[in-house]
Formats: C-alpha cells, sequence, structure tokens
C-alpha cells in the first residue's frame, strides 16, 4: 500500500494564520480604533459583544508596489471573441473611472478606499477594554461567556468513567445474572468441593465414577455459563449525568440617566456611552437576562428608546431629580424589587437647577438606592474643568450633594471623568471579587 | 492492481471508487491508478509526491502567504487572510482545490472538503501535471532548488520570529515593509541567482564582509584637494571605478541594498536575502502560469479521461470532474460583464489539446506553419519537450496557431492613452494571425510587463544619493502614488536619499524624476 504518499493535516494546530492576525490587527490598530469608536456610537448596548464588521481606510495598510501606470503610454492588448471587428476599426474608449480593457493596478484590492473584515468578539472587546484601562484580571471576567453550573440529571448509558455510578451499574448487573441464570461463585465452590472429596476417594465406586464424570460436566457448563453470561457487562454501566444549567438565572434592569440638555456635546455623550456599555457589559456577564431603560432629562425626564437617548438633543435648564422621580416610577410600575436586580448609571455635566441638588441626594438616599444593587455616577469634564475641579471636594451643587450621600452608602460610587480611562475606577467596587454575589 | 472497495456493490468491480466519500485507502487507490496513467501513457517525470489533505481554513491561511504554508509571519498576510476569508464565508469566491509547491518531495495540499471524484481531479493535476511540469521546465531547474527551498522557507521562518524576539516586531515589520515594496524588483532576470547551499552563502558572507570593508574604506577616504580639471576628469575616473566595484548597473534592488546598504545590520541584509531569495523562487511561476496550468490542466484531463474508458471511475465521477474542469475553463468574451482578462488556464489547455491536434490531425496549413510538428503523430513527445524548453512568451510566440487565433476569436487592440480610442490591430485573418499572436507573446513577456528599474549610482563619498533609472517602454510609466511611497521605503533600507528617473527607452530623454529629496528641495528653494 502506498498510503505514505498521504499525510493527514487537519489536526495540526489551528491558528497558524493567528500570528499574521495578531500582527495584522497590530499594525492597522489606528485605524481600526477610529472605526471601533464610530461603530461605538452606532451600535446598541446591546450588541457590543457580538463580533464586528469594520471597515478601515486602506491607506496604511496598504503594500506598495512599482507598478505601470494604468492610464499612460502605449499598449497592444489581445482579447478573445472578436465578433464584427475588422482590421483598422477605431473603438471609442469607455469613459473614465470604467471597467477599462485591463485589469491592471487593482489586483490587490489596491486602489479601493475601503478595507473591510470582521473583527471576532475577543479582539473587539480587547480594543473596547483598552481606552478603559482595566485591570487584566477583570478583562479575563468580562471576556468569558456567561458560567454554567452542572445539574444532576438522570442516568446515562456513556459517560467518563469519573462519573460512572456504581450502585446503579450493579443493581443492573445483579438483575441481568438472576435473570439469565448465571451461576454465582458459591454453587461453582460447592461443585468444586464434590468433585475434590470424590477425586479423594483412591478406590472409587463405579457409580461413584459415573457421578464424577456428570459433576465435570456440569462444572464446565457452570464455567460456560459464568462465561457468556459476563459478571458485568457494558449493558450495566450507568453514569451519573449533568446537564448545563446557565447560573445567572435572574433578571436585572439597568437603568441609564443622562443629562441631554445644550451643554452634553457629542465627546460628552461619547464617553458616557463607554460608561454605560462598561456596566452593561458586566450585567451581560452575571444574569441571564437584562433589560435597559433609557431615561433622558432636560428640566422634565422621558423614558425614550436608545437612538433618542443617544442621539436627540433637547433644549431646555437642567433638573436632575426628574430624571430620579421618573426612574422610581418605572421601577414601580414594571421591575418589582423582588425579581429583578436594579442596576442605575448617571451622567451628567454636573450641571443642575439651583436648590435641586439637595432634592436630587434625598431622593437618592431615600428612595433610589435602597431598591438599587449598585448606583454610579459620572460627571463628565472637559480638562479644563478638571483642573479646576482636582480636589474631589471642591464642585458644583449636585457634585457636593452626592458626595453626601457617597458618604453613607457602600453601594453608591461617583467620579469625575475626562477620558475613557477615569470610567473605570467608578465600577471598581462592582468589580471586586468578594462583591462576586452581588 | 486495482481493487474495489471491499464492500463494493457496484456493477463494475474495477471502480476505484463510488460516491462523493473519500477515505485514505481509496486516496491511495486512486492515486495507484493515476500514477499508473501519468507514468506508462504520458510518460510524465515526476519528483516524488506527498499529498497533504488540509481544512478550509489551512487553505485559506496558505493562499493569504504567497501560496506558501511554511511562509514566515507578516501582517499583510493577516490582512490577505481576512479579505480571504470574508469573501470566501459570503460566498463570492470558492477556494482552490490545491495547492502545490515546487519542491523534491512534491507536496500538493487537497482540501478535506473536496468530493473523492475531485481528489482524483486534483491529485493529476497537481501531483502530476505541476509536478512534471516543476521537474522538467528550464525555468524552474535554472532558477529554483527543489530539494533544498522546504529547509530554506523553515530556515527563513525560522530566522524572521529570532529577529522578532530580538529586536522587536516592529523593527522587523519595517524591513520586511520594505522589501516586500521592491519585491518585484528583487529577483535577477538575466544572471543564475546565487546558490542557497550553507557552504556557499557563508562563503559569499565572507566574500560581502570582505567586499564591504572595501566600500567602506572608500566611504571614509576624504577627497585630496586638486584643481577642478583634474577633479573633474578625476571625478568620471571614479564614477566609472565605483560603478565597477559596486557592479553596476544592477536590476535587482534587493540584493544591491543588502549587499551595499551603508547602514543596514546584519540581521536586516539577511532579511532582504530572505525576502530577495522568496520573490525569485516564485518568479519562474509568473512567467510560466499559461504553461504550468495548460500542463496540469491537459494532464489531469487525459487522466481523467484514461481512467473512465478503463472502468475505473464511473461516469457520474466523469461528469463531476468536467464540471469542475470546464468552470476552471470557462473564458467569457471581452465584452461579457464577467471578463476579467484571459484565463491562462482556458489558453493553457487549449493551446495543448491544439498541440496534440496538430500531431495528429494536421491540416495544410499547420503543415504550413508547424513543418516539424505536423502529422509527426508523437504528441506526447512534443508536448514534453515544449513544457521544458519554454516559458509563457515564448511559449506562444512559437506554438499559437491560426486554427487557436480563429477558434478563440482573438483579435488585437492597440490602445495608446493619448487617444479616444481603441485601434484594432489584427484580427483572426490571414494578415493577422503573426500580429495577434507577437502582441499575446509581448503581454507575457517580463521585459513589457515589468518596469525595468535598475540601480545606476551611488555616489558613497558624496551624498550618498542612490540613483535609479526606469528605462521606459512606450511611454508607460509608474503608478505615481506607490511609486513615492516605494521610494520612501527605499530610503529606508539605504539610509539616504533616493531619486529615480524615468528615461525613454528609445530616444533616451527623461520623461520624469522623483526624488525623496524633492520635499525638502522646495522648502530649500523658499
Amino acid at each position: 500500500m502506498a498510503m505514505h504518499h498521504f499525510i493527514d493535516r487537519r489536526q495540526n494546530p489551528g491558528d497558524r494564520s493567528l500570528g499574521n492576525r495578531q500582527r495584522f490587527i497590530r499594525r492597522a490598530r489606528a485605524q481600526i480604533k477610529k472605526a471601533l469608536d464610530q461603530s461605538l456610537r452606532d451600535r446598541k448596548l446591546g450588541d457590543i459583544t457580538n463580533g464586528e464588521d469594520l471597515s478601515i481606510p486602506t491607506k496604511g495598510i496598504s503594500e506598495p508596489r512599482l507598478r505601470h501606470s494604468a492610464n499612460e503610454g502605449r499598449r497592444g492588448r489581445v482579447l478573445p471573441g472578436n465578433k464584427e471587428f475588422v482590421t483598422g476599426d477605431h473603438i471609442k474608449k469607455p469613459p473614465k473611472g470604467g471597467e477599462g480593457a485591463g485589469k491592471e493596478g487593482s489586483e490587490d484590492g489596491e486602489g479601493e478606499d475601503e478595507f473591510r473584515f470582521t473583527l471576532s468578539r475577543e479582539e473587539f472587546l480587547e480594543l473596547f477594554f483598552e481606552d478603559l484601562e482595566l485591570p487584566d484580571l477583570i478583562k479575563t471576567d468580562l471576556r468569558e461567556s456567561p458560567t454554567v453550573t452542572y445539574r444532576r440529571a438522570g442516568f446515562a448509558r456513556d459517560g467518563t468513567p469519573s462519573n460512572l455510578d456504581v450502585m446503579r451499574t450493579m443493581r443492573n448487573s445483579l438483575g441481568r445474572r438472576i435473570a439469565l441464570n448465571r451461576p454465582d461463585k458459591k454453587a461453582v465452590a460447592e461443585l468444586e468441593a464434590r468433585i475434590t472429596a470424590l477425586e479423594d476417594v483412591t478406590e472409587p465406586e463405579l457409580e461413584d465414577r459415573g457421578l464424577l464424570d456428570a459433576l465435570y460436566d456440569e462444572l464446565a457448563e457452570l464455567r460456560r455459563r459464568q462465561k457468556i453470561v459476563g459478571y458485568i457487562d457494558p449493558v450495566d454501566v450507568r453514569y451519573r449525568q449533568r446537564e448545563p444549567v446557565p447560573k445567572p438565572n435572574t433578571k436585572a434592569v439597568m437603568f441609564c440617566l443622562m443629562d441631554v440638555s445644550g451643554s452634553m456635546g457629542e465627546r460628552e455623550k461619547d464617553l458616557a456611552k463607554r460608561f454605560f456599555v462598561l456596566l452593561h457589559l458586566f450585567l451581560k456577564r452575571r444574569y441571564e437576562h437584562i433589560d435597559v431603560v433609557f431615561i433622558r432629562h432636560t428640566h422634565e425626564a422621558q423614558e425614550v428608546d436608545e437612538e433618542t437617548f443617544f442621539y436627540s438633543r433637547q433644549s431646555g435648564g437642567t433638573v436632575v431629580s426628574t430624571a430620579l422621580t421618573k426612574m422610581m416610577e418605572v421601577v414601580n410600575d414594571r421591575y418589582p424589587t423582588d425579581t429583578w436586580n436594579i442596576y442605575a448609571a448617571q451622567a451628567s455635566d454636573g450641571e443642575n437647577f439651583s436648590g435641586d441638588s439637595q432634592t436630587c441626594s434625598a431622593l437618592l438616599a431615600e428612595q433610589v438606592i435602597p431598591v438599587c444593587q449598585y448606583y454610579a455616577y459620572v460627571e463628565i469634564l472637559d480638562e479644563r474643568e478638571f483642573e479646576l475641579f482636582g480636589n474631589p471636594e471642591a464642585g458644583a451643587a449636585l457634585w457636593r450633594s452626592y458626595r453626601e450621600v457617597a458618604s453613607e452608602r457602600e453601594n453608591f460610587a461617583m467620579k469625575r471623568v475626562t477620558k475613557p480611562a477615569d470610567i473605570y475606577p467608578v465600577f471598581r467596587e462592582l468589580f471586586l471579587p468578594q462583591n462576586a454575589g452581588a | 492492481m486495482a481493487q474495489a472497495k471491499d464492500d463494493s456493490t457496484n456493477d463494475n468491480p474495477d471502480l476505484l471508487f463510488d460516491g462523493a466519500d473519500w477515505s485514505f485507502k481509496i486516496l491511495s487507490e486512486t492515486y495507484d491508478a493515476i500514477e499508473r496513467v501519468a507514468l506508462d501513457d504520458l510518460g510524465l517525470n515526476v519528483y516524488p509526491n506527498q499529498v497533504e489533505i488540509i481544512s478550509t481554513e489551512q487553505m485559506l491561511d496558505a493562499y493569504s502567504s504567497f501560496g506558501m504554508p511554511l511562509m514566515y509571519r507578516h501582517w499583510s498576510f493577516g490582512k490577505h487572510f481576512a479579505r480571504e476569508e470574508k469573501s470566501y464565508r459570503q460566498g463570492h469566491s470558492g477556494l482552490a482545490y490545491e495547492i502545490v509547491i515546487n519542491s523534491n518531495p512534491c507536496i500538493s495540499y487537497n482540501l478535506e472538503d473536496n468530493t473523492m471524484p475531485l481528489q482524483a481531479l486534483v491529485m493529476a493535476h497537481a501531483a502530476f501535471g505541476h509536478n512534471h511540469f516543476f521537474k522538467n521546465n528550464y525555468l524552474f531547474r535554472q532558477w529554483t532548488d527543489a530539494d533544498g527551498v522546504l529547509d530554506y522557507f523553515q530556515y527563513a521562518k525560522k530566522f524572521i520570529s529570532g529577529a522578532e524576539e530580538r529586536h522587536g516586531l516592529e523593527a522587523v515589520e519595517a524591513v520586511l515593509d520594505a522589501a516586500h515594496a521592491i519585491m518585484d524588483q528583487g529577483v535577477f532576470r538575466y544572471r543564475r541567482a546565487p546558490e542557497l547551499t550553507t557552504e556557499q552563502r557563508q562563503a559569499r558572507k565572507r566574500e560581502i564582509e570582505e567586499y564591504r570593508e572595501r566600500t567602506f574604506n572608500d566611504l571614509w577616504r576624504t577627497l585630496p584637494d586638486k584643481k577642478n580639471a583634474e577633479v573633474a576628469t578625476e571625478a568620471e575616473k571614479e564614477k566609472a571605478e565605483r560603478r565597477k566595484q559596486l557592479r553596476l548597473p544592477e536590476e535587482n534592488l534587493l540584493f544591491f541594498l543588502e549587499n551595499n546598504s551603508p547602514i543596514l545590520e546584519g540581521w536586516q541584509r539577511e532579511i532582504l536575502a530572505i525576502v530577495r531569495n522568496v520573490a525569485q523562487y516564485f518568479y519562474p511561476q509568473r512567467q510560466t502560469k499559461i504553461m504550468n496550468e495548460g500542463c496540469a490542466t491537459f494532464t489531469h484531463h487525459y487522466i481523467t479521461n484514461a481512467l473512465y474508458d478503463r472502468g475505473q471511475i464511473s461516469e457520474g465521477a466523469l461528469l463531476e470532474i468536467l464540471h469542475s474542469h470546464s468552470n476552471v475553463l470557462f473564458q467569457p468574451d471581452f465584452d461579457d460583464p464577467r471578463f476579467n482578462g484571459l484565463n491562462p488556464y482556458a489558453i493553457g489547455f487549449a493551446m495543448m489539446g491544439d498541440i496534440r491536434r496538430i500531431c495528429t490531425e494536421p491540416t495544410e496549413e499547420d503543415h504550413e506553419w508547424f513543418p516539424d510538428l505536423a502529422g509527426s503523430e508523437d504528441w506526447r513527445g512534443a508536448l514534453k519537450y515544449a513544457w521544458a524548453n519554454y516559458r509563457d512568451e515564448s511559449f506562444i510566440r512559437q506554438y499559437l496557431s491560426p486554427y487557436l487565433i480563429r477558434k478563440l476569436k482573438l483579435f488585437n487592440l492597440t490602445d495608446n492613452a493619448d487617444d479616444s480610442h481603441y485601434t484594432v490591430g489584427a484580427i483572426h485573418d490571414e494578415q493577422g494571425y503573426r500580429k495577434v499572436r507577437e502582441a499575446l507573446a509581448n503581454n507575457y513577456d517580463p521585459a513589457h510587463t515589468d518596469a525595468d528599474i535598475q540601480v545606476v549610482d551611488a555616489d558613497l563619498r558624496g551624498d550618498r544619493q542612490l540613483l535609479l533609472e526606469h528605462s521606459v517602454r512606450n511611454g508607460i510609466g509608474l503608478a505615481e502614488d506607490s511609486r513615492a511611497r516605494v521610494l520612501k521605503h527605499i530610503r529606508y533600507l539605504w539610509g539616504y536619499e533616493v531619486t529615480l528617473s524615468g528615461i525613454d527607452h528609445d530616444n533616451g530623454k527623461q520623461l520624469y524624476r522623483t526624488s525623496t529629496i524633492e520635499a525638502e528641495d522646495t522648502e530649500a528653494a523658499e
């Protein structure tokens, strides 16, 4: 047989291309990040963790070569399928940019402006986390798919030896041995004893000799039966069956509260979105079902859909307490605290109608925080403001009254942010391992 | 002898396989049957074969890296993979059924998803057709080292990953990027490439070291103070001397930079050598697309039909094979929206079949055009002679027949970029045959298709500017955007400014000049 001609390579490590892939992502990092930031703006919170179709400009990942220019000089082409041309005919050229008669220049996808490819979930999260500067432990934690526990679920005919159920197996074995009349050890031993006793007789009677022969036959028969009816047969064997059950079998609702008055610009909303995404990722890992409620406010609050939440603008004053009131309405209306875990994330630029901040802290302390697992507040500032308020003590009325709440409540966190890397600390408490059961 | 499957239930006991499923046993028996036709009937001369079965992902990976599964790592291969994968998953493009490597033993990679009839087709195509071509064609014999190539690629891969560890990903990437940019200008076209065996490599290294020292001395020697007139002639003389020492002009940019760049370190030079060797290894394939595919396609077509005639494959299997065969050979007319140039499989297969026809059923015309070939009966010998001694350009010049020109209705179009129209230069008629043949041959001539760029001077004593010259034929210059970027890459490897001039091949006039110093020039002028 000439089997040596063939080698089965299919089992070779499949990630041979991974090295090239990583180098490609690294190379195109800047553009990918840019595309990613854009897509972060465009996508819904819940879709963030799926793989991502990205389009990046080819500039920077092109591979230039010295190639002939396609639009100068004289060429002699040869084409198949002449129909009516005769020598000397003139054929009008197609307008510039058309198909042309050749295909010079673009064989490498060069010349296209966009390069499209798919980013895996892993790669997407890696890049998403990069700006947020999450600790490694938490990155791995978030990247994991939802954990499952295994629950006993009856018995199966196949499984691993470690799951062998001895009791069940032996019970089956016994039943089968009885049913098929398998001679047991005792019967064989008795017969052997009788044979030995007869053999010991030095001068056996003729009758005894006949008996001995009969006993020999009987023993042979018993042994044969023992052999064909096994002590344990594959049909007896039972394994404990376990089936995977998703662990977080509970529901959570996440409230996104945001100030949408004119002072919240593109940059502010972008930061806010990252903040919401991070909380959503956290919840997604922990809970099987997550509802997200978007509440925006100016001087009055509304529950809106995601699209409106992030993209439409409203004019008006700023009365933060309206959002909290609205949130409590929704909670009382749809999310009873005995079946729902409630999380809330609030983003604002810190402005508030004078006098309202006290109302806010009262609402928070008395109503909102008691029903919440966690309440996180970020105040989005620009760099200049950030320096101005370098001291956490300093701040506008809202910040100061929230500080009071924060000092009393453990499940309330607040932070000033100017860039993505500032966001994570708000959730630090949430991600601490001892809080895992939150 | 070939035996049918043990549990064979089909009517014909000679059948090698029945149905789509394959196993290693069936593959092996089919291989033996194919081999018998290939060697005993066609009389092919092949390297020992090693057929490897690979998965879709492995196939995508292989042809993202120049079709070479043992390639070193580089981001551009990851980019190609991403594109290939996307286009494959979206169903825009199918996968190649096989990849074959010009090596001894000859390794071919077959896709696991192929049905058994396809595996048979692929084995006949790659393991015998391409294999014979690799082993016998003069370009491959002359320019590539089938015995050493696998070891060399292994070595290259290891060297590059080692360099990445020592010098960092980015440093290696920068050199590879630059080297890839001039890969097309990194081949010897007219003289033998240096041998690749270890001893010779080392000997050459020593030689290069010494040589480098010599040129480096030149570098630091200061000009003696002389009178202007003397300096001029002295400069002339020195230029001649310098060019002689640097062995200029040099067409192989990678080779030149590897040996003469004043700034590269040893490992960087070695990377240039690797890229240059990769380029050189693939250079014969670029010149023999039509012939190589023609040879492989003719071979698989002949062998699978022979197996059918012998009752070894079923009619169903043959139909499946022919279906794939004609998909591969599809040649849309120039005015068909699917037209994307001439299909090398189609032209190659048609020409191989035509040679057989001329040998066995010649017409008057064939006697006139191919007096030695027509009616000689020995089509096997004629094909093998052609496969061994031609490349696409010379093959077309020699063998494209009026019959085939008529059959494909080939016509020649003169495309002058300045005109608003094309002119039909020749069609499939008595006056046109030679012209069509000539024009088609030129389209496969590297002298016409590749830009002819040479290093002409490098004044190591002066500003060390590297001067390149592009000999422009038929007024075809270089695409401008990539031109400037490639020059930057060359500058990176050379360490000093680089200037490229386009010189008209016919009248010696300078058509363009582009330089890495231009930006600074304009600044200085202000």
